[in-house]
């Protein structure tokens, strides 16, 4: 039995290299080379995801590919799944594929369970761009992930209510909190946006817009930079307009929340490209009366933004059909009538570059807004991400409970980020990774 | 005719005697009442909400898409709600019956028989009651994989079968129900051992065993954490970990909250009609059966 799976493994690390350069047609020649490959059959991938209508997706791939027959297992996404992933490999019996959201990704390399794809990946590098792909990189040599989306971050806002209350779209974070102070003296019931202390996500987000490298890698050890320049200052900038009420305080995603953008409460929200799935479904009767515009700036005339958001697909580690699974997931998140499935059936935004620029109509829910992609384009390529460290998981739980605290007891965001860094750190030392003063 | 109308009479005018001590009590049982039936009306109006009324309109007024939120749920992904519903009733239902015999069965044995080491099963028991299940999840989940059944239907019904509550009730109750003295008689009339368990015994221990079978039906039904770390094929989840994929189904894309509190809610359909038939086991008096 195992004799008979070892010989399929080679057999089609054998034809999946033969294959790289192009040809569609792997099949004969790996049943005619291996018998026992013949024998076992075709190779039969399982892929743990969370993206809508994946399942049709693949039904595409394995009716062109007999000999790779991939399997969707829908998981519930987010930090359950990664939490799940890695017992699983722990545990020695992780799926071959598995969809890795990229602030998860350096927790599974550090636990050694994805495979390292450079080998399999070199020839669709130059897909993505730069930013994108050191998020599956962490700047090493090793690739551990194809990127498959991701999410740019831009400013949602009401138009209708802007025109109302006379307030112009904000280009900087100075005249973001301008208009902030303006709507609240024009009618005291509404806010321009709120501070979300439960999505470290959307934090991270906007302290790379303003250029903050949480985390890097130096030779051996790392360096957690979460307390920086940077992030304090766009700390101590939310900080500023939540404690003179100039912004609420709410968390996104609560039906508090939900309500305040039905009722026309909420007037902007800082979100990624995403965005119109989530209020195409919390906030359905405000459909075409948003608009969306590029994130403000801190210095005026700059053009950066970060990412909320985006996952790639890794192999796990363990799989006995490493080139096989690489070779399903290049396919997946490249080829381009799969991309274009990817962005039809499973709503994303697609990580590569050419995909990115070739989406046309606009979401329904943006219908006024006919050059949505366009402007998310433009956004992306002034997106700017940073390594994520492996313990993020341990980082976003301080961050949700440093910033309650701060809301609660009306302490300083500083305090709270200070405390972040700390957590981090210490659990980094605990798990025996090497920190740089 | 008149006696028993007197007689019903005398008693509540006792009772209305009490009545002052019995405002306190009655108002915290109403309070308690409404404390757990308040998250259930909730979900039974939350559910007849259409997506667009459910953060919209005031919290306790009925929508009008229950109809088509069922249509929804039902036709989600073709129809995977139901094949979840499926799982649940099997893990549920063959789970809290294989736990009721092997509880049934144990506790017996515990009280009526006397063997070397018995003391120190029942102990390790106890000590079982004070170990939470979900501690359990992750060991278990290892050792599932070990011997391969992780992922399987098995490594959802094993580990629930044994369960030291039940068998420390069944002990309790066996002890409390079943006479020696009946069990001596069976034996002088010539009874094996497996008949005086199964025709004498296991009878009188009925309302027992329908306690332990909603007990472990109950809690198999609303697990999330086993089936949740044990399971990675979809097709094998129960309506829990199910219904989690529609919430947590990744920023891109909305949450299903109507489908969700739709699915939520009929899975609660299921339980209340089983308590609604079962509770009158619970009010069997013991002496119903053999003993008369």
């Amino acid at each position: 039995m195992r004799a008979h799976r070892l010989g399929a493994v080679l057999a089609v690390a054998l034809t999946a290299t033969l294959a790289s350069c192009g040809s569609s047609e792997p099949e004969g020649p790996e049943a005619a080379q291996s018998p026992a490959a013949a024998a076992a059959g075709p190779v039969t991938l399982t892929y743990w995801t969370w993206a809508p209508n994946m399942d049709k997706i693949t039904k595409v791939w394995n009716a062109a590919n007999p000999d790779i027959q991939v399997t969707v297992s829908k998981q519930a996404g987010g930090d359950d799944a990664a939490a799940k992933f890695l017992t699983a490999a722990k545990a020695g019996n992780p799926p071959d594929l598995v969809q890795a959201e990229y602030q998860h990704l350096p927790s599974f390399i550090a636990a050694e369970a994805v495979a390292d794809l450079k080998n399999e990946t070199a020839a669709i590098k130059g897909e993505f761009s730069d930013g994108l792909w050191g998020l599956v990189t962490l700047g090493t040599d090793a690739v551990y992930g194809i990127p498959q989306d991701s999410g740019p971050m831009m400013l949602f806002y009401r138009q209708d209510l802007f025109d109302k209350y006379g307030i112009d779209v904000p280009k900087t974070w100075q005249e973001y909190a301008d208009a902030a102070r303006a709507v609240r003296k024009k009618d005291p019931s509404v806010h321009l946006g709120t501070f979300s202390s439960k999505d470290p996500g959307a934090f991270t987000g906007l302290a790379q817009q303003a250029g903050a490298q949480w985390w890097s890698i130096s030779g051996e050890s790392w360096k957690v930079g979460i307390a920086d320049e940077p992030t304090k200052k766009v700390a101590a900038y939310w900080d500023g307009l939540v404690k003179e009420g100039a912004i609420d305080d709410m968390p996104y995603f609560t039906p508090e929340w939900n309500k305040a953008l039905n009722d026309g409460k909420l007037l902007t929200w800082p979100s990624a490209v995403w965005a119109p799935g989530v209020l195409s479904s919390n906030a359905p009767k405000a459909a075409g009366k948003w608009a969306v515009a590029p994130l403000p700036q801190w210095n005026a005339g700059e053009n950066h933004s970060g990412f909320w958001g985006g996952s790639s697909t890794a192999v796990a580690a363990a799989s006995p059909h490493r080139a096989a699974a690489a070779k399903f997931a290049t396919w997946l998140n490249t080829d381009p009538a799969a991309v274009d499935l990817l962005v039809k059936e499973a709503a994303i935004y697609p990580a590569t570059t050419k995909a990115q620029s070739a989406l046309g109509q606009a979401p329904e829910y943006f219908s006024n807004q006919p050059d949505f992609w366009q402007q998310a384009a433009t956004v992306s390529a002034g997106a700017r991400g940073f390594t994520f460290g492996p313990n993020v998981g341990t980082t976003y739980n301080a961050f949700k409970d440093a910033f309650d605290k701060a809301l609660r007891d009306r302490t300083p965001f500083a305090d709270a980020i200070q405390a972040v860094q700390d957590a981090t750190v210490t659990d980094m030392r605990k798990s025996g990774f090497q920190i740089a003063a | 005719m008149s006696t028993p109308t007197e007689t019903v009479a005398a008693r509540h005018r006792a009772a209305g005697g009490r009545r002052p001590l019995g405002v306190v009590p009655t108002a915290l049982l109403l309070i308690g009442a409404l404390y757990c039936v308040f998250p259930v009306i909730w979900v039974l109006i939350a559910a007849t909400k259409s997506p667009g009324e459910l953060f919209s309109t005031s919290t306790l007024s009925f929508g009008t898409g229950f109809l088509d939120n069922v249509t929804d749920l039902f036709a989600y992904r073709d129809g995977v709600f139901w094949l979840w519903a499926g799982n649940t009733l099997l893990y549920a239902g063959g789970g809290a019956l294989l736990s009721t015999a092997v509880s049934a069965i144990s506790g017996y044995t515990l009280a009526k028989y006397r063997f070397p080491g018995r003391g120190l099963i029942f102990n390790l028991l106890i000590g079982g009651i004070l170990v939470p299940a979900v501690v359990l999840a992750i060991p278990q989940y290892l050792l599932f994989s070990k011997i391969g059944l992780a992922d399987t239907y098995w490594a959802v019904l094993l580990p629930q079968i044994l369960h030291p509550y039940s068998i420390y009730l069944a002990r309790i109750y066996a002890a409390a129900a079943v006479p020696d003295s009946l069990l001596e008689a069976g034996r002088i009339d010539g009874a094996g051992e497996w008949r005086l368990m199964s025709r004498v015994a296991m009878p009188l221990m009925v309302p027992g065993m329908v306690t332990i079978f909603l007990f472990q039906f109950v809690a198999i039904w609303n697990n999330f954490l086993l089936p949740f770390i044990m399971l990675g094929d979809d097709g094998k989840f129960p309506l829990t970990v199910g219904l989690f994929t529609l919430l947590a189904s990744g920023a891109n894309q909305p949450a299903l909250y109507n489908l969700i509190l739709t699915g939520a809610f009929l899975s609660l359909l299921p339980l209340i009609a089983l308590f609604l038939t079962m509770q009158r086991y619970w009010r069997t008096d013991l002496s119903s059966g053999a003993v008369k």
